[in-house]
């Protein structure tokens, strides 16, 4: 196991590189840049800009020297934002982050797994049709109508009843401010889940050894529970390493939507504004969480599923 | 599975038997897919939809970019007028442009998934017919592509080359065909061994008539399934970078743009946010039903 681990890091590490490789060339060697300001800028100072920011080294030098400061934790500076670097900046954004996904990933499991449950036992029935129905609504509309509306609906229509909430912004994290960002994010993965687990869940109740451990009289809710839920919760966990890292890594529509000041939100603007280090940092911290994410499903098959060997092949 | 081919012996000896009517695959396919109420309806809307998008802007008293001077704020629906969902917030007929919008989703969807099919089932049927180091390297690439952050690609592009609609869907089609190249290459693996592609092989048949004329019409019924299902999440990716503002530009517009748009104003006219979403929901939806009645369809086994 240890072996395999590490094989996958050497793996990953190089992948990393080439992502970082890919995108910083990509950014340098296309037109226009950070300093197109509308008005002209006398020469003198856009050269001061330029030497300040170390784009007048060649290329290779400029590559070399960011690997190496990527290697100190050091993203380089924002090219907007002045007076900040990337590192702070991420630094500010990524707990935001963190804390909306990690909600929302809470929600979507509490929610999402026990309702899969429930549509797979009533296969066929009303109480299946309306799980399932619901769940097809959630994956079928997208994030930025779904946000928008839960605006339309909590913030405007609802403006004077108990349940009016606030349309946008962050406040340091009010909880009033978080519920329909969280909520818009958890939606389509309640959704995924819920049909992921009712899939998984039918096939396993068909199973030989559900019926041997139902034969053998064992009560209803301990075959559910004990012996179903886990062989069809494998599913659930490879869908859910690269849903964590998403939701994790701060959704650039919800964050867009709800002006929350999190790395999606920062991924955008410094898109929109040409700023290539915040770009590229928020573009590499997103990259290293996904391989980190898929390795740690990778490792948790083998803690659920016995017929999972990491020797040989 | 095979189409029963009637130049092949055995196809001959059906033939000579007189009676046995062929039955193709795809025969087969439509006619299950025409028993799935939900498919066949979303078919319909969807049709209606498209035709539409591509008709309706010349039939309408509007243009999608004529301002109405004497009605620059949003108007709401008025029939005499000739605004049947009433006017942006700049005069412009709604209905114009949300069908306008439309037909430049959908022509993004399709041209996209065009790209990524193209890129993927060359990719995946050479990886899995060639196999050996040429599957190596290819796959290895795909693993690689998979663990980059796609949406954030296409961003990056977008931003740096400007928005341009033949690189819009060119970027997006390039970041989509990952699956679609897994997907056929183990369609591929499977086929390989098969021994009508030994046949092939026997007579004679060089590595790409038989990738042409066997591997590919072979696995067409697993990607058509896909592309039912990969031209909805590319118009999201549209609407997405829409949105963004990194869409198509003013007057021209999507379904994202006008989304993005009516959201601005949504306290005051949630109308103009409500239709455009309404159609793209729409149009979502019935392409997801499609995709699950074509892989019901054509895939009979998986019930």
């Amino acid at each position: 196991m240890w072996s395999y681990f590490l094989r996958r890091v050497a793996i990953g590490i190089p992948t990393l590189w080439v992502i970082i490789t890919v995108c910083f060339f990509l950014m340098r060697l296309t037109p226009g840049g950070p300093f197109d300001f509308d008005a002209p800028v006398p020469a003198e100072i856009l050269a001061n800009l330029r030497a300040q920011y170390h784009l007048d080294d060649p290329l290779w030098r400029q590559y070399l020297d960011y690997l190496w400061n990527l290697l100190r934790g050091d993203f380089g500076p924002s090219f907007k934002y002045r007076d900040f670097t990337v590192t702070t900046l991420i630094a500010q954004g990524f707990p935001v982050s963190l804390q909306n996904g990690l909600s929302a990933l809470v929600l979507a499991i509490v929610v999402g797994v026990p309702l899969g449950i429930v549509a797979a036992l009533a296969q066929n029935t009303r109480r299946d049709y309306i799980v399932s129905a619901a769940a097809m609504t959630g994956i079928v509309i997208p994030n930025f109508i779904m946000g928008h509306m839960l605006i339309l609906i909590f913030g405007v229509w609802a403006k004077d009843s108990i349940f009016h909430l606030p349309a946008g912004g962050w406040e340091n994290g009010a909880l009033t401010h978080r519920i329909l960002p969280v909520l818009c994010l958890a939606l389509p993965y309640i959704a995924y889940l819920v049909r992921i687990t009712r899939g998984s869940m039918i096939e396993a109740m068909r199973a030989n050894y559900v019926r041997t451990a139902r034969a053998k009289g064992l009560p209803f809710r301990l075959v559910v529970l004990r012996h179903a839920l886990k062989s069809a919760l494998m599913p659930v966990v490879t869908f859910l390493g690269p849903a964590t890292a998403f939701l994790l890594t701060g959704s650039m529509v919800v964050e867009t939507i709800f002006q929350i000041p999190g790395i999606g939100r920062y991924f955008v603007q410094g898109a929109l504004n040409r700023d290539y280090t915040l770009v590229m940092g928020v573009t590499i911290i997103s990259a290293a969480l996904v391989i980190a994410m898929n390795l740690v499903v990778d490792m948790l098959y083998g803690l659920l599923d016995p017929k999972v060997r990491y020797d040989g092949r | 599975m095979m189409a029963v081919n009637l130049s092949s012996p055995h196809g001959a000896a059906l033939e000579a038997a007189g009676e046995v009517a062929g039955r193709s695959l795809w025969q087969d396919a439509w006619r299950r897919l025409r028993a799935n109420r939900a498919a066949v309806v979303s078919l319909i809307i969807l049709a209606i939809i498209a035709v539409a998008s591509i008709v309706g802007p010349y039939l309408l008293p509007w243009t999608y970019d004529e301002i109405d001077w004497d009605h620059i704020e949003a108007l709401p629906p008025d029939f005499a007028l000739g605004h049947y969902f009433g006017t942006d917030s700049l005069g412009r007929d709604l209905l114009a442009r949300t069908l306008f919008g439309g037909r430049i989703s959908l022509t993004v969807g399709i041209l996209a998934t065009f790209v990524a099919l193209f890129i993927g089932v060359a990719v995946g049927a050479i990886a899995g017919f060639v196999g050996g180091k040429v599957d190596q390297v290819l796959m290895r690439f795909v693993d690689l592509m998979y663990s980059v952050p796609l949406t954030f690609f296409v961003i990056i592009l977008m931003v740096l080359f400007g928005r341009n609609f033949i690189l819009m869907f060119l970027a997006i089609g390039a970041v989509e065909w990952l699956t679609m190249a897994r997907i056929v290459r183990g369609q591929t693996l499977a086929l390989r061994g098969k021994e009508f592609i030994e046949a092939a092989r026997a007579s004679g048949g060089s590595t790409t008539a038989i990738i042409l004329r066997h591997i590919v019409p072979n696995v067409l019924g697993v990607v058509m399934v896909y592309v039912t299902l990969t031209i909805p999440q590319v118009i999201l990716l549209e609407s997405f970078l829409s949105f963004l503002g990194l869409g198509v530009q003013e007057p021209m517009t999507s379904w994202g743009m006008l989304i993005n748009d009516g959201a601005a104003e949504l306290e005051i006219n949630p109308r103009t946010l409500i239709i455009p979403a309404v159609f793209m929901t729409v149009t979502l939806f019935c392409f997801n039903f499609l995709g699950d009645g074509l892989r019901d369809a054509l895939d009979p086994k998986d019930r």
